[in-house]
């Protein structure tokens, strides 16, 4: 492959602009998100809501989920405090006997779509999606049923199809996302008679909120729940108890849901690039250590070997010298009695010798 | 080596063999329910309470206790503890028999079974600390399997399988550590996500280290509570290499568990510190932290160490036996007991009796797999036709 010389420099130019073009300060996976800019959201206002459960029935018919047992107009199932389940995405309940409310309060509970869903957050499939538009929408297409999204979230709002065998689903309310891309209301706020509900951008729901607040300061408790509850979440409740009298958590803080095992997840590289340097290092150590002891323990015999051996060969030496000298002196011994007994002798025999002379002397 | 002869018992009704089937036969009629009606016929599960024991019994428990697998190869192929050595084919059986059976039972707890591969193959969501857990409970399957063939190779007489699998031990043996290492602690992180769920005693930044730690000590106290079992059951098919070293395995893991529970005591204390949860100990669940605290963690540390000293191996075997229990309390604590605390008792969760049959069901073809291939493989023995492993 040739390269011609406007091909190189068009690369390097690409290069370069890329480089110039390029978000440096977003390269980092530290950054701050503050949910998208126009993102959209409700602001649910539990002074005006009156409990009518309208929204129920418009979330029931414009999602085509299955027919309640008791019908919407039927407001006795206030009598019991509800959840969101798998038939139902949202539910309004009844709160009586408020300290500070002059008759009974209610509140309606849906998929609060945060800014940084846990329920995103903990899907190994990625499910979940935080639109541009605000809204936090799953795909059965993937979801294996694990149902950890239930577990993370913590305003307790996914619901699973336990009855099913086949297809389980979770079941949240979807912001009616379908609708917004249509350019529609979702179905609770278009049908809610007493604007309890409120549809626009989150970031003008927050002045809207605040101007409600600042308007009517005995009225509103000064707080919009959602404004930074678990990093924020693009549903905003404001009211005029404590939002744990209407049975919303105080409690929850402000630390968005992926926050908190971002800590857990970086420990993954960690010990991945770690343990296997560690532990491959305690391996040598514990094999050299193994190899340096069964050196040691082979030069110890070696050495002990060599010293027995020369101990005994000093030994020996010892006993032989002693042996030869003892030898030595046995024959010396033996020579100086075969001497002594041969000088006997003589002597005897020179003894006898003059006796006999004369014997042998002739006359 | 003389000619072992296998004595294998036929089937015959004795009662463990009759107890076995019935809850086989039980088994299997539930999973047909399971898989024809769905969680609603089988489960008290509950949109409050999508977890129950499938997952807090034989997900996390099982997994604590089939540590033995890592803790027993690390201990013998990497920090060069020989006299081990006889202890690491049956802590890699029942590592692997473990696993398997908990990757079996999560088939009954997910929606959709056939998806499981989904994360995988299909699309992944690498911030789930469940993406994690998943990734490193497949691989380390995985592994242990490759780390268990030696034995099933011998006993199919394989020798050059079996070789090339031999030379693999020093990696798989570092990879199943990592593996470990990663999974067992994200078990724990699991719950970081959810802290208004989980009591504050329970709930701490140091979830996946107490999970990671209190895995060691499970699977120590696993590999002399099997041992135990394994010599009133299987005596005859053990070797005197088996039977000599199997005192020393004893109290070599004894004295190990000692220091590791005495550490995870002292981690658990910084940790009530860390979160300044103290307030809570004077309640109920404060009782009941204290039961898990001091009864579970540092008395079995205490005996541990007795035992040690004193060279006693009853006390040693009773021991491994309670902290057993001890990490079953732990694991059902932060799954299930102190998990959703702030709910009326209405809103708890309690086992149905099907769920109780799976897992009893799961259990079961977990000791008969283990009574199968010890019976058959060379994993209380060493092979007389090869080299030590």
């Amino acid at each position: 492959m040739s390269i011609s010389r406007r091909t190189f420099l068009g690369w390097l130019g690409a290069a370069g602009v890329g480089t110039t073009l390029g978000r440096p300060a977003q390269a980092a996976g530290t950054a701050n998100f503050t949910g998208y800019p126009d993102a959209l959201g409700v602001l649910f206002d539990a002074t005006r809501c009156i409990g009518c459960r309208k929204c129920e029935e418009a979330c029931n018919k414009v999602n085509e989920l299955p027919a309640p047992v008791k019908p919407f107009s039927d407001l006795a199932v206030l009598e019991r405090r509800r959840r969101t389940d798998a038939k139902t995405y949202t539910v309004v309940n009844r709160y009586e006997n408020v300290p500070g409310a002059k008759g009974p309060l209610y509140r309606k509970i849906q998929c609060n779509h945060c800014l940084e869903p846990a329920c995103a957050s903990a899907c190994f499939v990625r499910a979940f999606a935080k639109n541009s538009s605000g809204a936090v929408t799953y795909d059965e297409s993937v979801c294996v049923g694990c149902r950890y999204c239930m577990i993370a979230c913590p305003f307790e709002i996914p619901a699973y199809e336990y009855d099913k065998a086949f297809t389980p689903r979770i079941m949240k309310c979807t912001f009616c996302q379908p609708r917004l891309l249509k350019g529609q209301l979702p179905g609770c706020v278009e049908i809610c008679p007493s604007e309890a509900l409120t549809f626009g951008k989150r970031r003008n729901l927050l002045k809207i909120a605040r101007e409600r607040i600042g308007q009517f300061p005995a009225r509103y408790i000064d707080h919009i729940y959602g404004e930074t509850e678990m990093g924020g979440t693009a549903w905003l409740t404001v009211s005029g108890v404590p939002f744990r009298e209407l049975g919303m958590r105080e409690d929850l803080g402000t630390t968005p849901a992926p926050e908190l095992t971002k800590g857990a997840l970086s420990v993954v590289p960690i010990v991945a690039g770690l343990w296997p340097v560690l532990l491959t290092g305690i391996y040598a150590i514990s094999q050299r250590k193994d190899k340096v002891a069964r050196e040691e323990q082979a030069a110890a015999v070696a050495e002990a070997v060599t010293q027995v051996r020369a101990e005994a060969k000093a030994k020996l030496a010892e006993a032989l010298a002693k042996a030869d000298k003892d030898k030595k002196a046995a024959i010396d011994k033996e020579v100086k009695m075969a001497l002594a007994d041969a000088a006997k002798a003589k002597a005897q025999e020179s003894a006898a010798a003059p006796a006999a002379a004369p014997e042998k002397k002739p006359s | 080596m003389p000619e072992r002869k296998f004595t294998i018992q036929k089937p015959a009704l004795t009662p463990f063999n009759v107890v076995a089937g019935i809850i086989v036969v039980i088994g299997v009629v539930i999973t047909g329910i399971r898989f024809t009606q769905g969680l609603a016929a089988t489960t008290n599960l509950s949109d409050y309470n999508p977890w129950g024991i499938w997952i807090g019994f034989d997900l996390l428990v099982g997994v604590a206790l089939a540590a033995g697998g890592y803790v027993t190869s690390a201990a013998c192929y990497l920090f060069g503890l020989k006299r081990f050595h006889s202890a690491v084919r049956p802590a890699i059986l029942t590592g692997f028999l473990g696993y398997a059976l908990v990757v079996f039972a999560l088939h009954y707890d997910v929606g959709r079974p056939w998806r499981l591969p989904y994360p995988f193959i299909v699309q992944s969501g690498p911030t789930s600390l469940l993406f994690e857990v998943a990734a490193c409970v497949a691989l380390y399957l995985t592994v242990l399997f490759i780390e268990f063939t030696p034995a099933a190779l011998e006993w199919l007489g394989l020798k050059r399988a079996r070789s090339i699998v031999n030379k693999l031990t020093l990696v798989l043996t570092i990879f199943g550590v990592v593996l470990s290492t990663l999974h067992q602690s994200s078990l724990g992180a699991l719950f970081l996500i959810a802290p208004s769920k989980l009591h504050p005693l329970w709930y701490s930044p140091y979830l996946a280290l107490y999970f990671f730690v209190s895995s060691i000590v499970a699977g120590l106290s696993m590999v002399i509570f099997e041992s135990t079992l394994a010599h009133r059951y299987f005596h005859d098919k053990m070797d005197a290499e088996h039977r000599e070293e199997a005192d020393g395995v004893a109290l070599g893991f004894g004295k190990a568990a000692a220091f590791v529970l005495a550490g995870y005591f002292v981690m658990k204390v910084i940790g009530l510190a860390q979160t300044n949860a103290w307030g809570y100990l004077s309640t109920g669940y404060g009782l009941w932290f204290l039961v898990e605290l001091l009864g579970f963690v540092l008395l079995p540390c205490y005996t541990y160490a007795i035992g040690v000293r004193e060279k006693n191996l009853k006390i040693i075997r009773w021991t491994a036996a309670w902290t057993v229990l001890g990490i079953v309390v732990n694991r059902l604590n932060v799954g299930l007991i102190a998990f959703n605390w702030h709910l009326p008792s209405s809103e708890r969760y309690f086992p149905h009796w099907m769920e109780i049959g799976i897992s009893v069901f799961v259990i079961t073809l977990g000791v008969l797999a283990y009574r199968f291939i010890v019976t058959h493989m060379p994993i209380l023995y060493a092979h007389p036709d090869y080299d030590k492993h």
